[in-house]
This record gives C-alpha cells, structure tokens and sequence, in this order.
C-alpha cells in the first residue's frame, strides 16, 4: 500500500468550510445563499471521486499539515475505508442540499442561514472524520462534528428542541470525553495512533489494557451509533428539521460513530488482539440485542420519523456487529451496509419531509391513501423499505447477504438468526406504511400532489440509487472492491 | 543583550507614572500613554523569548553587580513564556475601553493605567527577578495594585477588596517567612546560589518549614481549593476588565512561584518524595476543580460563575504541579497560556454585555446571540474551549493532562479531568443555550441591544482567534518553550 502526497484530501474538507464563510455573508439573497452551498457539495463530490481511482489500485492520497502534539501531525490520508465513507456522504450532500431547499423554503423554516451554514461545517468534519490518518486528527474532527450539529438539532428553537439539543449534548459529550481517554490510553500504550489496518498496539500488550481500551471505545463510538443503552438521544433528535434527521442522523453522524468503530477495532486495537481478548464479545452482545429490541420498538411508533430512527438505531447496530465478528465476509457487508443503508435511509427520511412539507401529517397512522397523491414518494419509499427489510434486488440485499454469509462463517449461528429475524421486523414496521399508503381507504379526500421538484427528485434519485447498487455491487464506483480491500488489509485474507 | 529582561520590566514601570502624570490632566492621554508603555515592553517580551530560544537563559545583574551581592533578573524559557503571557493580556486588557471594563469612566484622579502598568510590572518582576527577596517586593508591588484596582468595581467591591487584602498579606507574609527561614540557613537570596547551598541542607527542619510557608503562600494567592475564598467575592465585584487581568495572568502567577521552587531553587525530587509537596498539591487540586466546576453551575450571575469557573481552572494547573511528571506539568504550564486567553476573553465579553445591556445574570440573557453575532461568537469559541473541544487550546490542556495522569498511573486524576469537562460543558452550554437557543423573552434590554464598538469588539475577537491559533500551534509551543522547562522532572 502505498501512498502519495495531494492536496486533495485537504481540499475535500476544505471547500465546505470556504462555502460556510460565504453562506454568512450578510444580506446576500436566498439564491445567492443557496449556491455556494450546491457549488461546494458539487466540488467536495468531484474532487472525493477524482481520488477513487487511485485509492482503488492501492495508491493513496496523502497529506501530512503540521504537528498538532509532539510526535503526533494534524495528517489526512484516503485509504479505501475512508472513501466509502467519504463518497457516500459527498454524494448524498448534493441531493440533500437540493431537498433542503425544497423543505426549507416549503415549511417554511426561520434562520436558513445558520442552518446552511452549520450544515456545510457538517459536512467538513465528516470528510475530516473519514480522512484522518491518525487517532487524534478523528478526534478533532469528530468533536467539531458533535458542535456543529448541536445548532441543527435546536434548529426549531421550540422547549421540545431544546430538550432533544440538551440531551443530545449530554450524550454526546460524555462520549466525547471518553474518547479523549480512549485517545490518550491509546498513545500511551502504543506510542503512536497513527491508523495501521491490523492494529497499533504492541504485540506483547496485557489483556486487561485491551479491553479497557476497547470498553473506552466502546463508551464513545457506541453513542454515535447509538447502541443501545447509548442511543436514546438520536430518537429525541428527530425534533430537528428532516433534512437534517435524513443527512445527519442516518448517514454522517451516526456513521461517524460506526466508521470509528471501524478505525478502532480494525485499525487501532487489531483483529488478532480483539479476538484474543474475547472483548468483541460484550459489543455483539449489546449490538444484537439492540437490532432486535430497537426493531420491536420501531413497530409501536406511530410518529413516522421516529420509527425511522428507531430502524436506523437497529441498523447501525447491524454494522457494528458485522465488524465485532471479524470475519472478512462480514466486514464486507458491514462496509457495505454503511454505504446501503445511508442511501436507503436517507430515501426514507426524505419521503417523511416530503409529505411533511405537502401535508404536515408526521403520524403513520394520518397516511392512508397517501400513496394514491404522492405515487413517486411512495414509490420511493417502498422500493427503500423493501431494501432494509433485505429483499431482492434492492442493495439491502447485497449487505445483509454478506452479514448472514459472514455469521456462518465465524460459526456465529445465533448472529446469523438475529439478522434473518430482524429482517421480518423490518418488513413488518416499513411495509406497513406501503400497504396503507396505497391499499387503506383514504379517510380525507383533500388532493395533495407531489412536493416540489427540488424534493421529489433527490428521493427518486436515491431510490434509484438502493436499486442500482443492489443490482450492480461491483460496478462503479467499485464499493465492493473497496469494502473486500478493507477486510483483506485489516483481516489478512483469512479472518480470525 | 542581556538586558531584555529589565527592558520588558522598565517601560511599565516608567509609563506607570507617566500614565499617572498625565492621567491628572486627560484620561485619554493615560489611556494612549498606557498602551505605548505596554507596546513597548510587548516588544521586549516578543525579543526575550525569540533571544531565549535561540541562545537560552539570559541573566543581568543590575547595576552590574553580580550575585550573590547584586539583584539578578534572568530570563529564561519559563520565565520569558510568562512574562510574554502577562504583557500580551495586559495590552488587550489596556486597549478595552473603561466604559466598559469599568462600568463608567473612572473620576478624574483615579490613577486606573497607573494602577494596571504597576500590577503587570509586578507580575512581569516576579517572573523574571532571579532573587527571592525581590521577588517578594513585586509580589507586594502587583498585590497592592491589585487591591486597589478591585476596589474600582463598586461598594461591594471594597469588602471583598478589604478581604483579599487580608488573606493576600497572610500570604505574602507565609512567602517572606519563607524565605527567611531560607535566607538564614544559606545566607542568600539570590535563586542559583541558593539552589547549590541548599542541597546539603535537605534535611534541615528550617528549610522544609521555609518549604511549607512559601507553598502555603503561594497557594493562597493563586486560589487553590481549599484557599481560594477569596477569590469569587474579589473576582465577580472587581470590574469586568480587573477581573480579566486577575483572573488570566494575576494568580497564575502564584503558581509560576510554586514551579520555580521545585524546578530551580529546589531540586523536584526534594517536592516529590522527601516532602510530599506535589502529592498534596495534586489532590487539593482533584478536589478543587470539581468543586469549582459544580459552584459555578449553581451560579446565576455571568460573572460570579467564571469567578468559580476560575478556581477550577486553576486547579488545573494545580493539577499539573501535582502530577510532577513531564507530560502533566507541560498541561499545567500550557493551561496558564490557555486560560489567560479563556478567561480574559469570558471577562471581556461579560463586560460588554453589562455595557450594552445592563445586563448580568444569565437567565436574562436569552436571545441576545442573534443581536450581537460577533461578540457572541468570541463568547462561544472561549468557552468550547473551556469545555476542552478540539481544534482549541482548552482540548490541548487537558489532552497533556490526562496524558500525564496516566503516566503517573492516577486514574482518579484522569476521572476529576473527564468529569470536569462535562461539568464545564453544563455551566457553559447553559449560556450558549439562553443565547441561540431560546428565544427573546421580549426584555427591553435585549431587545435593544446591538453589536458594541469595535473597541470592544476587537480584544475579544483577538483572544477568542488566539484560542484557535493556540490550540493548532500548541506542539509548537511544547516543544520549543515547555519541554526545555519541564526537562529536569525525573
């Protein structure tokens, strides 16, 4: 593996940070506003793909700041893990962008300003997150991550908001000092916290530091991904507008905590010395019980953005548990399902904005018949729905194939049930909300029409997207090569 | 040029009477006097520490004589670092406009620059003399002042001026028995010469109560949990540009004396295993950081609450002596760098919101983010990086300090550090909340409040981006200036 040095990685994180000084800006007017949000998700896109065909040989983009602590630089690095997660959240920006406009100027929302910008700083952290080469540069970025999304979550600045903005700080917070010790612990018994695929830590290392280490890890990257017992800030979280629910709480935030797990088991503690301490063991403990407790919980809501977050509570919990078994084919699906669940998701939350914006209905139960008005929405919403539940040919498929595959891999029997059973739940919860949509009689009779274009077309878009990368998961942009080349470098081939 | 040291010293003494002069005549032309006096002796401290890191310590002898008979001033890496902290807060603090940091233009006659200019030439003296008894002179000559300056803040002022006054003399008083004590064994005052004759005297019963009082002394003067109740009576009355001064550069200075003890005059095995210096040190300040840290969540008033907020910070620093470790010492030492720009900045804008407003306690302040952004904004950035979020320099403090908790194996430290970023995150969210969060309770106050003048604005813009910059050039600092210090720690 080698790497070479580019201004790229730097520049990806960058151009939000440039657009948030322009959308600032005083007395521009909306348009004005608007573009240099469209224009930096357009470049931060361009120049994270124009990184992908180098990364996919091997060679990656490099780029060493300064040192940010003796020994330890403020250094950025695209490896294959990154640009799964950083082309996934790029790409997803774009049409996000275009659908908070629709919603933003449908509702219509107070303060787009603040909320563009904290957006765009958003977006900067996520790329920071995906591509730190070290511990410490995650650190940093995940941390302005946490901030940066606090003005989203009070956005609406009503009690209830202010509540989920307090409790989402409490959460996340204590994570984050958790994983300032995580960080330090690392250092010192390591030396270094430079990301390496098989682990840092010395070989030689005691078993009780190991799973101290990765119980910090655990108290940290597990709020983000919002395993349960951690997980309850991000339903109340729903109160922020659903761009924000669609963007952050289903792909960038909570990814973050998914994607530093991956950094952590696979790049920090190690495979071998993960396994050897049996720790892996009390995270697919807590993560399999939150797929199936979080699924159950999703049935009985009725608020349609909080099932959402109910279901995207269990599939985080999905991710995390394909990395705890540490067997390559479930790495694969775990990477995978990063990338398919965000693009599934984020179709979900955008059909709850849409409807929310044409009908200001939030409750699944006020949806009957809504399908017959909103047939592309709804279209949308089945065709994703049907993806997480695991049903071919959406991409859903192609993850949980992988985890399932995985599962009896490591001989993991009961993991492999888990997901099987999960699946049903999902289909249960989400397909519901077709059948009613299209088949209940409708109890009003008002015509209500699609949303506007700038709403309909993302999620039309990324419906097409679940179903492409359903049936083509090794065509471009390659996230099956990308995922195998992650399992192969932290797994060595064979697994443990 | 050796003489960099007295250079830093001589404007401020010399404008601190010029400012005093004129000030007689037009407060503006003290105002411009005082700030050319604290340029002058900025460029100074600037050439001190770019001299001491190119060729190392620098000792002049006054009046060329030399020690033992004559009074040393050396500037070294610690020496220069604080003396360039206290000068660079110093001007911002000059620059503010009294309006502000005063509540009101001081009456004709107070001789408010006068006073300013004689506390940082104090503290600049105590950082830079090389003798003990000298030392003792400018800790006397900044604690006058500073009595003085608080007394400006009002009628409660005066008590808790009167108060500090007190137990201020106890301490100077434990410092000068101290030395003493010190000064009869070895027959010096002078710091290098006493450090040699010290050695052999280790075990004396004189020179470990010498030991004792001085810490003790020092002690009391930077606040430190359980001897700091002075502090949130003398720091949330004195006006809110005293209390920046105070609370960013005053009582870290007090623990500058503490780490010369154990560093120079002391060798740090003497603080460390023969007398357990640094082990109480190190939990008086565990205890004090919480403690701080939960009163000042229990606070309504702006300032009262950094007051509080203070003595845990400072703790922190407390924290670092104790940990007597490298890593843990350089947080220490890097957090008296951070919370003078913290602190001064949070003093800062609470004076602004007083001016603009009248306004003082937090509950009232809802709404107020969106009419002043920018100051909000210098607001917001000083306290994340109180909270310890990264890119800041807070994060660094704390990032050294758990990393020296761990080297010395005190997980307890490494949970007092933790916990007391979330209790800091409660009492400062709290506010950003009431700022951005909830909206106007229609409060006339607020309602009419608008962006102060750039006069205002600008120092605290200054520090809120020098907390920035500090925290991404923070290697830069340990590397050159705090690892030099801390390199004769075992």
């Amino acid at each position: 593996m080698e790497t070479y040095y580019s201004l790229k990685p730097l520049l990806a994180v960058l151009v939000s940070l440039l657009a948030t000084v322009l959308i600032v800006i005083p007395n521009q007017r909306p348009n004005v506003r608007e573009s240099w949000t469209i224009m930096a998700a357009l470049a931060k896109f361009a120049i994270v793909l124009s990184m992908l065909p180098s990364v996919l040989q091997g060679n990656y983009p490099a780029i060493t700041l300064f040192n940010i602590s003796p020994g330890i630089s403020l250094a950025l690095k695209v490896d294959s893990l990154g640009i799964i997660f950083g082309l996934s959240a790029s790409l997803l920006w774009i049409l996000t962008s275009f659908f908070s406009i629709g919603y933003v100027r449908g509702v219509p929302e107070h303060k787009q300003t603040r909320y563009f910008a904290s957006f765009a700083v958003c977006l900067s952290a996520t790329m920071g997150i995906a591509f730190a080469a070290n511990l410490l540069t995650l650190v940093i970025f995940y941390e302005i991550l946490t901030i940066a999304t606090y003005p989203l979550v009070i956005h609406k600045e009503t009690p209830e908001a202010i509540f989920g903005g307090r409790k989402y700080l409490v959460y996340l917070l204590t994570g984050g000092v958790f994983l300032l010790f995580a960080l330090a612990l690392t250092y010192q018994l390591s030396g270094t916290v430079d990301f390496r695929p098989g682990g840092i830590l010395p070989a030689q290392i005691g078993m009780n530091s190991v799973i101290m280490l990765f119980i910090l890890f655990l108290l940290s990257f597990g709020v983000k991904s919002a395993v349960m017992p951690l997980h309850s800030w991000l339903p109340t979280a729903m109160v922020a507008p659903t761009p924000v629910s669609a963007l952050l709480h289903a792909v960038a935030v909570v990814k973050a905590g998914v994607f530093g797990f991956a950094r952590a088991i696979g790049f920090v503690i190690g495979p071998a010395l993960l396994h050897q301490s049996g720790a892996a063991g009390i995270l697919a403990g807590f993560t399999a019980a939150t797929i199936l407790i979080a699924s159950l919980i999703a049935i009985r809501q009725d608020n349609l953005k909080m099932r959402l977050a109910y279901s995207t509570v269990g599939h985080l919990s999905y991710i995390v548990l394909g990395m705890t078994m540490l067997s390559p084919g479930a790495w694969v699906g775990a990477l995978l399902h990063i990338v398919n669940h965000a693009v599934m998701k984020i179709t979900l939350f955008f059909c709850a904005g849409a409807i929310y914006v044409r009908t200001h209905r939030e409750k699944v139960s006020e949806l009957n018949g809504i399908g017959r008005q909103m047939p592309i929405t709804m279209g949308a919403f089945t065709l994703a729905s049907m993806g997480l539940a695991g049903i071919p040919p959406i991409n859903g498929f192609i993850s949980k194939w992988y985890l399932v595959q995985g599962s009896f891999d490591g001989g993991h029997l009961a993991i492999a049930v888990v997901f099987l059973l999960s699946g049903l739940l999902n289909a249960g919860y989400l397909l519901s909300i077709t059948v009613r949509a299209f088949f209940a009689p409708s109890d009003r009779f008002t015509k209500f029409g699609e949303a506007s274009a700038l709403m309909v077309v993302p999620l039309a878009l990324t419906a097409l997207f679940s179903l492409l990368l359903g049936l083509f998961p090794d065509r471009f942009p390659y996230f099956y090569q990308l995922a195998s080349q992650v399992a192969t470098s932290v797994l060595g081939g064979g697994g443990l | 040029m050796s003489s960099l040291s007295i250079l830093i010293l001589a404007p401020l003494l010399l404008f601190a009477f010029i400012t005093t002069l004129v000030g007689i005549w037009r407060l503006r032309w003290a105002y411009v006097a005082a700030i050319i006096g604290m340029v002058l002796a900025l460029i100074a401290a600037s050439a001190g520490i770019f001299r001491v890191l190119s060729e190392g310590k620098l000792r002049y002898f006054l009046g060329g004589w030399p020690p033992p008979f004559g009074i040393e001033y050396v500037l070294d890496h610690l020496s220069a670092f604080m003396a360039l902290i206290i000068v660079f807060i110093g001007l911002i603090a000059v620059v503010y406009p009294p309006e502000a940091g005063l509540y009101q233009t001081p009456r004709k006659g107070i001789p408010l620059y006068g006073l300013l200019l004689l506390l940082f030439a104090g503290l600049v003296g105590v950082v830079i003399t090389g003798d003990l008894f000298n030392l003792f002179v400018f800790l006397e000559i900044y604690s006058l002042a500073s009595y003085a300056l608080i007394t400006l803040g009002g009628d409660r002022a005066v008590v808790a001026s009167f108060r500090y006054l007190i137990l201020g003399t106890i301490a100077g008083s434990f410092y000068l028995l101290g030395v003493g004590f010190i000064y009869f064994s070895t027959g010096t005052l002078n710091m290098a010469d006493a450090a040699q004759r010290l050695v052999p005297l280790y075990g004396s019963p004189a020179v470990m109560a010498a030991v004792a009082l001085i810490v003790i002394g020092m002690c009391i003067k930077m606040a430190l949990f359980p001897l700091h109740v002075w502090l949130p009576d003398a720091h949330s009355y004195a006006s809110p540009m005293v209390a920046a001064v105070l609370a960013g550069i005053q009582i870290e200075v007090a623990a500058y004396v503490v780490v010369r003890m154990m560093l120079t005059i002391f060798q740090p095995q003497y603080f460390i295993d023969v007398l357990p210096v640094t082990t109480v040190i190190g939990w008086m300040a565990a205890v004090g950081i919480i403690f701080g840290s939960v009163m000042a969540i229990a606070q309504r008033d702006f300032k009262r609450m950094l007051a509080y907020s203070t003595v845990a910070q400072v703790a922190y620093i407390g924290l670092g002596i104790g940990l007597a470790n490298p890593l843990g010492l350089i947080g220490g030492l890097l957090h008296i760098l951070n919370h003078a720009f913290m602190k001064s900045c949070l003093f800062l804008v609470a004076g602004g919101i007083r001016y603009k407003t009248g306004l003082h306690e937090i509950p009232r302040f809802a709404g107020l983010g969106r009419k002043m952004p920018l100051m909000m904004a210098g607001f917001t950035v000083a306290a994340l990086s109180m909270v310890g979020i990264p890119p800041t320099g807070g994060f660094f403090s704390k990032w050294y300090l758990v990393l020296g908790s761990i080297d010395a194996n005190n997980w307890v430290f490494v949970g007092v550090i933790l916990a007391s970023s979330l209790l800091t995150a409660v009492y400062f969210f709290r506010m950003i909340e009431k700022l951005y969060a909830v909206p106007s309770s229609g409060d006339a106050a607020v309602e009419q409040a608008t962006e102060p003048s750039p006069r205002i604005l600008v120092p605290i813009l200054v520090l809120a981006v020098g907390i920035i910059i500090l925290g991404l050039i923070n290697a830069f600092i340990v590397t050159q200036i705090l690892m030099p210090v801390v390199a004769l720690l075992p």
